[in-house]
């Protein structure tokens, strides 16, 4: 199971802050979990746009698309921070 | 290390006061406080909301003042953040640092903020004239933090 989260703007265009999902079997890291929830309808698929500023980070930590994707992770999708 | 995510104010005296107590070898405190400002791209800000990502801001906040106890010779350091809504004048942010010279604490003070602004997992949400917005990241906050990397690579 993973436990995915979206914050700010991306939270506001899914009209979603967290679900759990099965791990698909499609899905080896953060790229090919993109391209999945993108494949969910036209929010997801403009939120998630390649060349959209967004940031993925695995279990807390910022990471890039190739980062692998286990069971149990913690995944969250958000735009650039706005902190400070 | 002391890092701290409230929606209540803080009190920069008293948390220097603090931060340097009980340490004579301390000969510089280095701070900076962010604060909500009005106007933001010529719009008018009545007020804000501060987002973040709790489980991954102690985390990330903890690894930027890590990160600066290994490249300068500073005592400690404190990072406090506000969440929730402030209004323009509040204070939104310090960082303080302590060290024996001014040097490595305004470095290590600066480096802490620049990496916050663009690695630690915080949003702003204005309510302004014309409605609310979320604020957009700026490339300039990014170049501000690339600025430590190509200054570690040349020495």
């Amino acid at each position: 199971m993973l436990k995915l989260l979206y914050f700010a703007r991306l939270r506001e265009t899914f009209g979603l802050a967290e679900e759990e999902l099965e791990l698909p079997a499609q899905v080896i890291n953060v790229q090919t979990l993109t391209e999945l929830l993108r494949q969910r309808g036209e929010v997801w698929e403009v939120g998630l746009a390649s060349g959209k500023p967004y940031r993925v980070a695995v279990n807390q930590e910022m990471v890039g698309p190739g980062t692998i994707i286990r069971d149990g992770d913690e995944i969250a999708f958000f735009p650039p921070v706005t902190g400070g | 290390m002391r890092i701290r995510v409230q929606t209540e104010d803080f009190d920069v005296g008293a948390e220097l006061a603090q931060l340097r107590a009980g340490n004579p070898k301390i000969g510089a405190i280095a701070s900076f406080v962010g604060l909500v400002r009005d106007l933001n791209e010529n719009a008018e800000v009545s007020e804000m909301i501060l987002e973040h990502y709790p489980a991954m801001t102690q985390k990330s906040l903890e690894g930027i003042v890590a990160e600066a106890k290994n490249r300068w010779d500073i005592y400690d350091a404190l990072v406090i953040h506000r969440v929730g809504k402030l209004v323009p004048t509040d204070q939104i942010v310090l960082v303080a640092v302590t060290s024996s010279h001014r040097g490595e604490a305004f470095a290590a003070c600066e480096f802490i903020m620049d990496y916050l602004k663009t690695q630690a997992p915080f949003w702003k949400k204005e309510q302004t004239t014309s409605g609310s917005r979320w604020v957009d990241s700026r490339e300039s906050d990014d170049k501000a933090a690339q600025r430590w990397e190509t200054k570690i690579e040349s020495k």
